[in-house]
């Protein structure tokens, strides 16, 4: 139940951030825009990455229901590679940015898309870090409680950053301002 | 590999010996792995289909076909991957209403920028 609320809190989170890009994605100046920085190709890999870390997440939690620890702890460590490769993605994307001129403070359209797409590198590594514990727990018999219980609430965090890049991915990189 | 019988013989039997969890944290059907495999797949598809859109023109369809395609895989992803689907009812409830009150938002930004923006 309060895993639920907070997700649902995260959802006001993201909206109010993706609101504000939306409201601000056609203030900047004409060469550096979207539609100039956008590298679609890329990022489109990069989004299929997360997504595929959706269902090794998934399998995890399947395995740990069937209380399968090797499998489990596999493709937790699976998920968490992969959520490294998106966020390594982004920082990559981010930097080439910087060097074509686009900064932080360089306009209203670039303010609110490094906070909006930062806010989300920032809720994937803390997943991330979120696995690797689970990872590391796991393999000293330390879980609490329930241990599949444990790693599917680990996993509702996961498939929420996902579910919210799903909406990034459209509303901010395929559809021009 | 376990059968979906024997996985939500599974899940009974944990809730058995933890009764302190709510029954309906994970009263869900854990389904074989061949089922999320499938259903990675299907959104992998819509993904290569939302990414073609770059390329190819889609006319007067592109930007309900884009809005369609995100709907797909945001229902499909929390209703299949988070179990909402199989889930109590009040989790898709909390988690859907802080989606509406995003969208509200949204909704009272755009109207506050476009009625107040000259004032």
């Amino acid at each position: 139940m309060a895993m639920w609320m907070f997700l649902g809190s995260e959802c006001l989170l993201f909206g109010g951030l993706i609101s504000t890009y939306m409201l601000y994605r056609g203030r900047h100046p004409a060469d550096l825009g979207p539609d100039q920085v956008f590298d679609i190709p890329f990022t489109s890999v990069s989004s299929f990455v997360l997504l595929m870390s959706s269902l090794t997440m998934v399998l995890a939690v399947s395995s740990a229901a069937q209380k399968d620890d090797r499998r489990t702890n596999l493709w937790l460590t699976v998920t968490a590679l992969l959520g490294a490769t998106f966020v390594g993605g982004q920082v990559y994307e981010f930097t080439s940015f910087y060097r074509e001129g686009l900064g932080f403070t360089s306009s209203l359209f670039s303010s609110s898309f490094f906070t909006l797409t930062g806010f989300h590198g920032v809720h994937v590594t803390v997943g991330i870090i979120m696995l690797m514990a689970l990872v590391g727990i796991n393999k000293r018999g330390r879980i609490p409680g329930d241990k599949a219980e444990v790693v599917e609430l680990v996993g509702l965090y996961w498939h929420f950053v996902d579910v919210v890049w799903i909406i990034i991915f459209t509303l901010v990189y395929l559809i021009p301002s | 590999m376990s059968t979906t019988a024997d996985h939500v013989e599974h899940a009974d039997h944990d809730h058995g010996d933890h009764g302190d969890h709510a029954p309906e944290a994970h009263a869900h059907e854990h389904k074989p792995d061949s089922y999320y495999v499938k259903i990675a797949l299907i959104l992998a598809a819509i993904t290569a289909l939302e990414t073609s859109t770059y390329w190819v023109d889609f006319g007067a369809f592109f930007l309900p076909t884009l809005l369609i395609l995100m709907a797909i895989k945001f229902v499909m992803v929390a209703s299949l991957f988070m179990h909402l689907r199989g889930d109590s009812k009040i989790f898709s409830y909390l988690f859907y209403s802080g989606l509406i009150l995003a969208i509200g938002v949204y909704v009272a930004f755009l109207a506050t920028f476009r009625f107040f923006a000259s004032t």
